[in-house]
């Protein structure tokens, strides 16, 4: 046993592999913010009047707002003056196709394993790629636009679809919803933007990949997913920032709607830089992401596999308004060394005969802090709700932790809600069988890690599964003697 | 003049405030703790869904006249068994020696004044007020301000006290609202064995708003059980703490009865300080009409090799509104803890609603924590197993609801007591079980 020990003690965040900077000259705003701020950042993407004023009025509610100090986390206090709320790769102009792509931008995203090129047609995944704050290439996008399917960058549709985008923009989330979605309300500078016409099967994944590169920014994209009635769409999102021993700030806003018998399926394989191993740098990831089932027998589901990040505060919601509405909520958070998660979700039954399930794994390794936080509301009207939500915690190492903060609400009789947590850690046995078998301890730990994530991780689309697997392995390296 | 203000007047008006040999000291720093804190709001996080607030805008007398309750009245509210019980009465929060009856010889009953200065003095000054660590509002520190008039109950090492003890909380609600502020310090000693029983009765049809706490210290190889029942008129309302702490390896026991009341808020806290305790948690409650019941509990494993056990359940009717917050720490060197709890709820009309939070905040890795909750209805299969044997519906509904409570009541190893608040319970769920 001391053997092992020894091991969690001598815990090695193993290589971020993606901590590499790209030299890329970027167009910035200077730091700080100020309405002048907003209106740079408004003006550089030639916004209508309209947006500008939606932003400022984010803004101002902002300044009346005060940080939450209610999660489980702790961090030093964040200068909002200190950060550049805008940098964009400078490029030419105006791409036509991916082949204008600046060399460096693309090997970039060659060397973070996704390439805008062709070769991704044989996986059937259409990529939008959000590097820093700028949208920088959608691929697939004339494909997609045969079946009548939207997907671009949100400057982009705010230029071309300005009534959807004013529609929809800020009615799941709305800008006083909380602080961070405020300021994201404020400085969001691009996002993906995505619109399923009635009765339309996507035909393929729809990906949004996430980079901060430059130093000192922060990064607030916004995404706003409508599914028309009987459509589905299934869409990924994957997040990467280089190493740098300072904190930087991600606060982003995701918003979905699902109409009339829509389903929307959004996996997220979360892997900002968290940090090194004695918790310096790393990303503040503050997200807020909500969707509605506006519609009867809609289904909104999340899933995510969060690794990265020094801190994670993020409730991915479902508003269950429609009758016979669906949500699901998936999740697998790691924390080693250092890092804290404050993660969960929230299922607000309004509608009646909704259902909901929560299925969340928490795995904490190091010195660091994991909890889940949910919220499962039954309104008046929801008549014959149902709810189940499991979460499962695993311990590595005796100086972590491991939290749980289940709200429950229930205003009508006629709903049942289950909630069933356990805390434990690798038994002995469960190691002294795979020994027994010939298997080593660390890929015993491995395996019985991924055991204990399967349930979520059979959720994930297949090319995201094999990658969050190895993700797992990769984050809790060493943690485990 | 609200009563806050009331409150610190009166306050002011007590003289031993400048007694810094006694109970001054706490009294001063719970009251300035009053002062900063305030009465607890919904923004409070532990208070986000009970309301108290209303209890301090209106006018409650404190410590009204005692003399007025009568040898009848207290014939009406005796529990069953108090022949062979000691019994301890409290008058509108103030300690009655005149209608107490002390049958166990060696039993040490005592003002807290009288306590803090005598050879009783170092264990009032280590535990008087620890619940304070644990519950950081204004309504602790309100009891704590007021401490002078508590009790200290001492149960001396080894001694097995076999008659019960009876607690009685009577708030004389005849003439006027009133605030009734009952508090209570136990020490028992090692080996020692004990039980108590608590009721709260108000007489009269005016509002009482009764604050008490009780903090019990419970030493190596002692016993403790500790019952609360709770069947008091709907004018009448409290917050009750009940904080207890395992200082040496021993054994809990605690039921929480509630049954009736305005609004009722319950504070469990149990410490397991020390290796090898084991506390044991139950609770059941039924509501009705407009009525509130919340009770939050904390077990703190402080310590490794403890084992906590905990299941509350609760049937919620008319417009009644329950809400359970549960909470189980597990500090980093408690290794080997095991730690249950399970919450669950009953919703038996449109009206009724509820909140629970069963919280676990675990730090160390080798533990077997679990907790589990449930809202739901009554089985349609079991209520038509029943109906298709000739049983009623109301008769059947009753039946299952009495088997639901069953787990409890089983829990009140007191038979008298037992069949009391079985008895209770059936008359409730309108069904005789001959």
């Amino acid at each position: 046993m001391n053997n092992e020990l020894s091991a969690i003690e001598k815990t090695v965040l193993s290589d971020y592999k993606y901590g590499f900077v790209t030299e890329i000259e970027a167009d910035e705003a200077p730091p700080g913010l100020n309405e002048d701020t907003i209106r740079f950042i408004s003006a550089k993407k030639n916004e209508p009047e309209w947006m500008l004023e939606w932003r400022l009025k984010a803004y101002k509610h902002w300044l009346k707002m005060e940080e939450p100090t209610w999660a489980n986390i702790k961090y030093d206090k964040i200068n909002y003056q200190d950060i550049i709320y805008y940098s964009a790769p400078k490029q030419k102009k105006k791409v036509n196709s991916l082949d204008e792509i600046d060399p460096e931008l693309r090997k970039t995203f060659e060397r973070l394993g996704i390439s805008l090129d062709e070769q991704k047609r044989l996986s059937g995944v259409a990529i939008d790629a959000v590097i820093d704050s700028v949208s920088i290439g959608t691929t697939f996008k004339e494909q997609l636009a045969e079946l009548g399917i939207i997907f671009c960058s949100i400057s982009e549709a705010i230029q071309e679809h300005p009534e959807l985008v004013k529609k929809y923009i800020g009615s799941v989330v709305p800008i006083t919803d909380n602080y961070f979605s405020a300021l994201n309300s404020a400085v969001f500078s691009d996002g993906s933007f995505c619109y399923i016409p009635k009765g339309v099967r996507c035909p393929m994944e729809l990906s949004t990949y996430f980079r901060i590169n430059a130093e000192g920014t922060g990064q607030f994209e916004r995404t706003l997913l409508i599914a028309d009635e009987g459509s589905y769409v299934s869409y990924l999102e994957g997040c990467t920032a280089p190493i740098r021993d300072e904190n930087q700030l991600h606060a982003a806003v995701v918003e979905l709607i699902a109409m009339e018998n829509a389903e929307i399926k959004y996996s997220t394989v979360q892997n900002w830089y968290p940090g090194d191993k004695d918790g310096v740098g790393g990303i503040y990831n503050f997200v807020t992401k909500r969707g509605i089932c506006q519609g009867a027998h809609s289904k909104i589901s999340w899933t995510q596999v969060e690794t990265g990040s020094s801190i994670t505060w993020k409730y991915p919601s479902v508003i269950l308004k429609g009758d016979y509405s669906v949500g699901e909520f998936y999740s697998v958070a790691v924390t080693n060394n250092h890092q804290q998660a404050d993660t969960g979700t929230k299922m607000m039954h309004l509608g009646k005969n909704t259902r909901s399930r929560i299925v969340s794994k928490g795995i904490s390794a190091g010195v660091s802090n994991n909890s889940y936080r949910g919220l499962v509301h039954v309104g008046k009207n929801a008549a014959n709700a149902r709810n189940f939500s499991q979460c499962d915690s695993l311990l590595l190492g005796d100086k972590c932790g491991a939290h749980t903060f289940p709200y429950i609400e229930v205003k009508n009789n006629t709903g049942v809600v289950e909630h069933e947590a356990t805390t434990s850690k690798i038994g002995e046995d469960q190691i002294f069988y795979c020994n027994q078998r010939g298997i080593d301890t660390e890929t015993a730990v491995a395996l019985i890690i991924n055991g204990f994530a399967k349930e979520v991780m059979n959720q994930l689309p297949m090319e995201f599964a094999v990658e969050a697997q190895k993700l797992l392995a990769i984050s809790l390296e060493g943690s485990v003697g | 003049m609200n009563n806050l203000e009331y409150i610190k007047e009166r306050f002011n008006q007590l003289p031993s405030v400048n007694d810094l040999n006694g109970l001054g000291v706490i009294r001063q720093k719970a009251f300035e703790a009053l002062n900063n804190m305030g009465i607890p709001t919904t923004r409070h996080e532990e208070w986000k869904y009970t309301r108290i607030g209303s209890f301090f805008n209106k006018e409650y007398q404190y410590q009204a006249n005692q003399s007025a309750v009568s040898a009848a009245d207290l014939a009406a509210i005796r529990l069953p068994g108090y022949e062979q019980a000691n019994e301890l009465f409290y008058i509108n929060g103030r300690y009655s020696a005149e209608l107490s009856v002390i049958r166990s010889k060696g039993l040490t009953v005592q003002f807290l004044q009288e306590a803090a200065r005598n050879e009783y003095k170092d264990i009032v000054s280590k535990h008087l007020g620890h619940s304070s660590n644990y519950l950081k509002d204004g309504i602790n520190a309100l009891s704590t301000a007021f401490v002078q008039d508590g009790l200290f109950v001492h149960v001396k090492k080894g001694q097995i006290v076999e008659h019960p003890i009876y607690i009685y909380n009577i708030t004389d609600a005849r003439q006027a609202n009133v605030l009734a502020q009952p508090r209570t310090l136990v020490y028992v000693g090692e080996n020692a064995q004990v039980k108590f029983v608590e009721t709260f009765n108000t007489l009269g049809t005016q509002e009482s708003f009764t604050n008490r706490v009780i903090e019990i210290v419970v030493e190596k190889d002692a016993i403790t059980e500790y019952y609360k029942i709770q069947t008091d008129a709907s004018h009448a309302s409290q917050v009750a703490t009940t904080h207890i702490q395992q200082i040496g390896k021993s054994s809990t026991h605690t039921v929480t009865v509630s049954l009736n009341s305005g609004l009722v808020r319950n504070n469990l806290n149990i410490v397991l300080d020390e290796q090898y305790c084991e506390a044991h948690l139950y609770g059941i409650y039924l509501q009705q009409g407009q009525s509130h019941i919340d009770n939050h509990t904390v077990v703190d494993h402080a310590k490794p090799n403890c084992e906590s056990n905990e299941l509350y359940k609760g049937m919620l009717d008319d417009q009644s509104t329950g809400v359970f917050n549960g909470k189980i720490f597990v500090r980093q060197d408690a290794q080997k803890t095991n730690a249950y709890q399970s919450n669950k709820n009953v919703l038996l009309s449109e009206g009724a609603s509820v909140n629970t939070k069963p919280q676990l905040e675990i730090f160390a890795d080798d533990v077997k924590c679990s907790h589990g909750c449930t809202i739901g209805q009554l089985d349609e299969e079991s209520l038509f197993y029943l109906r298709s044997r000739g049983i009623s519906e109301s008769i059947a509904r009753s039946l299952l609801l009495h088997g639901f409570a069953v787990d409890i009541l089983e829990q009140i190893k007191l038979t008298p007591i037992r069949e009391y608040v079985d008895k209770l319970i059936s008359e409730r769920l309108e069904f005789e079980f001959a």
